[in-house]
């Protein structure tokens, strides 16, 4: 089996430096907790979501509201209507599947200054399985009327994201993965609503978002000793999408190959395609889970197993420069 | 205001209930109906407001968790000044403030609701803010009973007595009816008293269109730690014979100007 180091295992993901996004989120929790408007709500997760860091060092301000996520939408909508800077925090498949209609409803509609930064988003949950592994999240989320999708890649672009929502009004959806995440970032670049050039390319351009843009980096400097030249997107803001972003890639290049720890519906991929569908009609490849459920196992032989890998993407730039434009 | 008084305004309330919901072809006269009393009670006595500051930081919240119930809703809020009774006639018409279901854009609304469970929730945050906030401010909200089958209901129900908060007083509009017909052959409630009591409510039972019963209660309510639940028997359609206790009419207005007529004079001469 070709493998060229493009496999998360057995050495890739154990090679390379990484953080914790939520380790991340919990410090710039703390970082902004001064500011006494600032309160935090979690449903019996907050050890694993890491809002005890807030918890520990603002306890007045933390409000545990036990396994009932729906009241906690609802009050954190409550909360907000009365100035304060809400953020709310569970796994994603709680978050935004179990708590659909109280994000639609109380928060999205009712035009509440909410914050929902959820763990726990894609495969990378393991060892818990379908059950907890939440892949239509960003869908589900990006469909509701004033609602900005946030997918930032790495610790130090967190810990930007959570500064840009605390400053900004909300409401806001921010996903997280359990695992920890390669570093991309020396430096802070995150703007909202714009794409990030990681490598320049003219061939295709890979659109990636959390976990896949470590992936996406590492396909494209294969690629680029194959003869192919690949830019590589960093996509945080997932909605509003940067269709500047798209269509300059469309233009340039014709090809596009999107990346995500997200199902193939409704994802970056669509967000994506729909730029281009209406704008400057190119050929979208789009990397992700396949309509199907995920299951137990751990994280890296589960992306392994999908595919949600530098390998992932080779294949799809591979297919997409073969095709006939 | 003398209580008199009040029954004068329920009735211009339950006039404008049944007047713009014919105008609408639309919206829910049953649960309206029901709750006037309640309603007119809290902006025209006991809540501390001002209908030329909505925004009031310091005012006392109402939030309408049945929020099907906005012809009550907008009535009462109309006729206490909040926007012109002239609005009332847009309600539920494309490009009109008055949505079909509340809406906290409109004055004196605090809250958005129309989801049913969600609004609980809602009072919860308001009252947890406003002791945040070391404000004194009460949080008034009214729930339906159709409403209580919405898990939701009993999530907040836990929120707000474990967080022990004794500035939320809500009203339970137990008028025995829903869309499909009478609770208790839907889905047994049982004594809803009772099981808020046993979530840790204060609770008591009146009869929710007697004022002189409502400002009982909310005198017992000062007197009492933790949320206060107010479980007030109703009559759904109350004061229009034709829809009282009958299911049809809690989504259906009076059907022919004849009815309408009909409406308005049992109105009257309640």
């Amino acid at each position: 089996m070709r493998n060229d180091g493009l496999t998360w295992l057995p050495d890739l993901a154990n090679s390379l430096e990484k953080t914790s996004v939520r380790e991340a989120y919990g410090n710039t929790l703390v970082s902004i907790g001064s500011d006494r408007r600032v309160v935090v709500l979690d449903a019996d997760l907050s050890t694993s979501t890491h809002t005890v860091m807030f918890k520990n060092k603002y306890p007045d301000r933390f409000f545990n509201m036990g396994i009932s996520e729906n009241n906690m939408m609802g009050v954190a909508s409550g909360l907000s209507w009365t100035g304060k800077k809400v953020f709310v925090s569970s796994f994603a498949v709680f978050a935004a599947g179990r708590a659909y209609d109280l994000v639609r409803q109380s928060i999205c509609y009712a035009d509440s200054d909410v914050r929902i930064v959820a763990t726990h988003a894609g495969l990378t949950v393991g060892e818990d399985g379908a059950t907890h592994q939440m892949l239509e999240d960003i869908g589900l989320m990006s469909g509701l009327p004033r609602m900005s999708v946030l997918s930032p890649a790495d610790g130090m672009e967190v810990n930007q994201v959570i500064r840009y929502i605390y400053e900004n009004r909300g409401p806001f959806y921010v996903r997280l993965s359990r695992e920890r995440v390669p570093v991309i970032h020396h430096e802070e670049t995150f703007k909202f609503g714009k794409a990030e050039t990681i490598e320049d390319g003219d061939d295709v351009v890979i659109f990636a978002t959390g976990i896949l843009v470590a992936a996406a980096k590492i396909a494209s400097s294969y690629l680029r000793s194959k003869g192919v030249s690949a830019r590589v997107l960093n996509i945080a803001t997932i909605k509003p999408i940067d269709r500047d972003a798209v269509i300059k890639a469309a233009r340039d290049t014709g090809r596009i190959v999107t990346a995500e720890e997200h199902s193939v519906y409704n994802g970056l991929g669509s967000r994506v395609s729909e730029v281009v569908s209406e704008t400057y009609p190119a050929l979208v490849y789009r990397l992700g889970v396949n309509d199907v459920f995920g299951e137990s196992g751990k994280s890296w032989e589960l992306m392994d197993k999908y595919e949600l890998n530098p390998m992932g993407i080779v294949k799809k730039v591979e297919s997409i420069m073969e095709a006939k434009v | 205001m003398e209580t008199q008084d009040l029954y004068k305004i329920a009735k211009e309330v339950r006039k404008w209930i049944v007047t713009i919901t014919y105008e609408a072809k639309s919206g829910h006269p049953g649960g309206s109906l029901s709750a006037t009393e309640i309603i007119t009670y809290l902006y025209f006595r006991e809540m501390n407001i001002d209908p030329s500051k909505p925004e009031w930081p310091d005012r006392d919240r109402f939030v309408l968790s049945k929020g099907h119930a906005t012809p009550v809703m907008y009535s009462v809020l109309a006729l206490r000044g909040f926007f012109s009774t002239e609005k009332l006639h847009e309600f539920r018409k494309v490009n009109s403030m008055l949505q079909g279901h509340v809406v906290n854009h409109v004055p004196g609304v605090d809250i958005t609701a129309g989801s049913l469970g969600q609004g609980l929730s809602n009072a919860v945050g308001l009252a947890l803010g406003a002791r945040l906030d070391n404000k004194s401010y009460r949080v008034f909200a009214m729930i339906g009973d159709g409403e209580s089958e919405e898990g939701s209901i009993w999530e907040a129900a836990l929120s707000a007595a474990h967080l022990k908060l004794s500035n939320l007083i809500v009203f339970l509009d137990r008028n025995m009816i829903q869309l499909d017909g009478f609770t208790d052959e839907i889905i047994s409630l049982g004594n809803l008293e009772e099981k808020f009591r046993a979530f840790g409510w204060a609770t008591t039972t009146i009869d929710g269109h007697s004022f002189e019963d409502i400002e009982r209660a909310l005198k017992w309510a000062k007197t009492q730690e933790g949320p206060k639940m107010i479980v007030a028997r109703t009559v759904k359609g109350k004061g229009v014979k034709f829809m009282e206790n009958n299911p049809e009419y809690h989504g259906k207005p009076a059907p022919t100007e004849e009815k309408l007529k009909e409406a308005l004079k049992d109105i009257e001469e309640m």
